[in-house]
């Protein structure tokens, strides 16, 4: 499976012993313990608290993988994600907001992972319904309201509660309106489609100040509401922790973007399992099958972009009143393609591939580039021969459009495929034409032309 | 039997009289005129008819629409010859691949820059004054066809080839990462030399605009006028189009495009090389792209990395308008499109009176005839009934 560790029967011996019976218990717990520890005492921000950290995470994963008792696995990621990552969050926020930020992609990610991994509909506008519930509570939280209609009042901040469920349902109409005329097209049409969506949407987030001022136009909108906290008092006299106003809010926006990850884990793990998802994996592979078989198509797709667009409003409100302002450029194609590098890097259909793509490219996106960046600069200094005007931070698109063709290339199922996907995109033998060997061409044929896939 | 394996090859063939040859070239062209003649007038006319309906409340407003007509006409024919150049690539690729090639956008905008350090390249060499204006754009032209061209080939190769036979998505996403990184390649490139990320785009004096004639309004004259770089972009936009349709319609080498859009298998069974055409197909639509990219930041006169992706985009929307796969269609789409954006951008403001801006809403209008044509009529404007398309 993993070509890159040279002895392979090592590793699978490795592996075994440490995913089952009492080695693997004591293994898990003492890693536990110790990254939770190395994490406490180095509170700083640098490189070595950035390795802990992603050893740190990384325990989430092997003990995804492993074959423990289930009890355990969830008292392990309840005191990671729970009590030891809020705590590190207490003395180094710079790490709560990376988490945080990982838990808002994972969301995404998992959204854009029923589309486009369930249902097989490349969605290239999918940030178009995050933006919507964002800028939905931007403008009613803000003085925006006034500005449409002297005779609003912004909504007061406990709105936020209820405001996340108007987010999904508004994510939901969105889907369905972009979905029902759009649907009916073939898989690259959609795309198209979906990506002019999602550029007519921040073409409008621009221009729309105008005859009647919505959006603010390309200034953005400034000083969103936050929800009020009605549970400082708690914290700070029942449980006797004193902990400012910066730092409740940024404990609450990390509980309610995991609690929000859960949910929609449990949404999505569920609804793959469910008639629905096989009835999307059914029009994925063979859509005439799936008539013939009496799946309603339009209905059944509509239902994954539906879905897919809930959880992108939901989370555009919370990611609007955690950022405190947003603009048009904050939605553009980048940050589309971004999740769609997240859904494809993991695993296209894969639940934990979606997780695991998220949390890799957040890394990298503000972890690994600025560090990266950092070093070049170093580098740069001692009179290494790099271009000045080089900094890896902005050279996101280069990257992420590297990733893509790498790999569609050589690994189009992603870091941990989906079984059912896996078999599609890996023994599928080319129906339209055998790659014939051509005899006539003067030119060197390429040798990956030879095999279709990289398989066999 | 062996009397036809030995009948000269001009029979075999069917060699056609040039009269013949004419008409498959012209058709399409005069088609192509045809459209652009009808859809002028039925937008202009759709504007006459919006002013006369608003006259109640703004007497001035028929005058006003007027005036600015010719000029709008000429500003989409400019957009439309750029749309229809740059469709073509997109349509002879889809036509021979059934693949949307996403980085169609970039390899214009590569024409673009190549043109744009050419005229820099000049410019501080201090001969740019000397160069004929004809010369300097046959060079820019050849110069962005053969960069933007073996680019395209190059790209097939590396980063679609591979991927034949895959299910749609996998090559179509594998080209939205070769659109990404040719963007962020040209970047990295251009702002490290002195050319800068908006690269000005250096040409001889091309001299002062031609007065096509005046439309006398009595207290003032409005002149129409029609800049030197939008006629060579259109005359040259024109040339080309011939061009390419003589070499798919009436040449062996555009017998074998047509015989591998149509059917692949069977095409290579004939005994022609699918896999040289394709790259053909690539390196045809590329150049196109390229000398369209070179002429486009000619007549704008900046050029920056991502300005390719929106036009890249309206391209395929023209494309699709027109009927995707189709060659003549793209053209058709192509100026039909550039006529609508032209008259929405311009018109716009005027009908809401400034309440909004015409050249924000020209992409939404673009998108939505996207969206409309799909819907309604998949097989576009020239299009055949096919089943699959959808």
């Amino acid at each position: 499976m993993t070509p890159t560790v040279p002895s392979e029967s090592l590793w699978v011996q490795v592996k075994t012993i440490l995913s089952n019976g009492p080695p693997a218990y004591t293994f898990f717990t003492l890693y536990a313990l110790i990254s939770s520890l190395l994490l406490i005492s180095n509170p700083r921000t640098s490189l070595t608290t950035d390795i802990i950290f992603v050893f740190f995470l990384l325990l989430v994963m092997l003990v995804y993988r492993s074959s423990v008792h289930k009890y355990f696995k969830h008292t392990i990621l309840l005191f990671q994600l729970c009590i030891v990552l809020p705590y590190f969050g207490t003395l180094n926020p710079f790490y709560l907001e990376v988490a945080t930020q990982a838990g808002i992609f994972v969301t995404l990610a998992l959204g854009l992972n029923v589309v486009v991994g369930f249902a097989g509909l490349l969605d290239l506008g999918y940030v178009a319904f995050f933006a919507v519930g964002a800028y939905a509570w931007a403008i009613t939280s803000t003085n925006q309201m006034t500005l449409i209609n002297p005779d609003w009042v912004p909504l007061p901040p406990i709105a936020f509660y209820p405001f996340l469920i108007f987010g999904l349902i508004l994510g939901t109409i969105t889907g369905i309106l972009l979905g029902l005329p759009v649907l009916r097209l073939r898989g690259d049409y959609l795309a198209i489609v979906t990506l002019g969506f999602g550029e007519v949407i921040r073409v409008l987030a621009n221009n729309l100040d105008r005859p009647i001022n919505f959006t603010n136009g390309s200034q953005g909108i400034r000083e969103i509401e936050r929800p009020n906290l009605f549970f400082a008092d708690f914290v700070r006299n029942t449980l006797g922790w004193n902990l400012s106003d910066q730092k409740l809010y940024e404990l609450f926006f990390y509980f309610a973007v995991l609690l929000i990850v859960f949910m929609t884990i449990l949404v999505v793990k569920r609804l793959k399992e469910s008639r629905i998802g096989r009835a999307w994996e059914a029009i994925r592979e063979d859509e005439t099958a799936a008539i013939a078989q009496g799946i309603p198509l339009v209905r059944t797709k509509l239902l994954a972009f539906a879905v897919g667009a809930s959880f992108a409003g939901a989370m555009g409100v919370i990611f609007a009143s955690k950022q405190l302002f947003i603009n048009p450029p904050t939605f553009d194609l980048l940050r589309s393609i971004n999740i769609l590098a997240m859904v494809i890097l993991g695993g296209m259909g894969s639940i934990p591939g979606a997780i695991l793509g998220a949390v890799l490219v957040t890394l990298l996106d503000l972890q690994i580039l600025p560090r990266t960046a950092n070093v070049l600069r170093d580098l740069q200094r001692a009179g290494f021969p790099i271009p000045a005007a080089f900094d890896p931070t902005q050279y996101q698109r280069m990257l992420f459009g590297l990733l893509l063709v790498i790999m569609m290339i050589f690994r189009p199922q992603g870091i941990l495929p989906d079984e059912r996907r896996k078999e599609e995109l890996i023994a599928d033998e080319p129906d339209d034409l055998p790659e014939q060997p051509d005899q006539s061409d003067s030119g060197t044929p390429p040798p990956s032309a030879a095999t279709p896939n990289g398989s066999k | 039997m062996a009397a036809e394996v030995n009948a000269p090859a001009s029979a075999r063939f069917g060699r056609r009289s040039p009269l013949e040859v004419l008409r498959t070239v012209f058709g399409p062209v005069f088609q192509l005129f045809l459209f652009i003649v009808g859809s002028a007038l039925a937008l202009s006319l759709i504007v006459v008819l919006l002013a006369l309906m608003q006259m109640g409340s703004r007497p001035d407003i028929l005058t006003r629409a007027l005036t600015i007509l010719p000029q709008v006409i000429i500003d989409g024919l400019v957009r439309g010859f750029l749309f229809a150049t740059i469709a073509l690539g997109y349509t002879m690729v889809y036509g021979v691949l059934e693949f949307i090639n996403f980085a169609h956008g970039e390899i214009f905008m590569v024409g673009g820059i190549v043109g744009a350090a050419i005229g820099l390249m000049l410019f501080t060499s201090g001969m740019l004054a000397g160069v004929p204006v004809l010369l300097f754009v046959a060079i820019v032209v050849l110069a962005g066809m053969v960069v933007s061209g073996s680019l395209a080939v190059a790209v097939e190769r590396v980063a679609y080839r591979p991927l034949r036979g895959s299910p749609r998505l996998v090559p179509l996403i594998s080209a939205i990462g070769v659109s990404l990184v040719l963007q962020d390649v040209v970047r990295l490139i251009v702002t490290n030399t002195p050319m800068g990320f908006n690269a000005r785009y250096h040409t001889p004096d091309f001299g002062s605009p031609i007065r096509l004639f005046e439309i006398d309004l009595g207290e003032r004259v409005v002149p129409v006028i029609v800049s030197p770089k939008a006629l060579v972009f259109i005359s040259v936009a024109l040339l080309m189009l011939i061009g390419l349709n003589y070499l798919v319609n009436a040449t062996r080498l555009g017998k074998a495009i047509r015989a591998t859009a149509q059917d692949r298998p069977t095409a290579s069974l004939m005994g022609i090389n699918v896999n040289r055409i394709i790259s053909l197909t690539f390196l045809i639509g590329g150049a196109l792209g390229g000398a369209a990219g070179a002429l486009f930041g000619l007549n704008v006169g900046a050029v920056n990395p991502y300005m390719g992706f929106i036009p890249g985009l309206k391209a395929f929307t023209a494309a699709v308008l027109g009927g995707i796969g189709n060659i003549t269609g793209a053209m058709v789409g192509g100026v039909v499109l550039g006529f609508l954006e032209a008259f929405v951008s311009s018109y716009l403001s005027l009908f809401t009176n400034g309440a909004l801006s015409g050249a924000a809403y020209a992409d939404i209008a673009a998108f939505s005839i996207l969206i409309l044509i799909l819907i309604f009529r998949p097989s576009g404007l020239l299009g055949e009934a096919t089943t699959q398309k959808v």
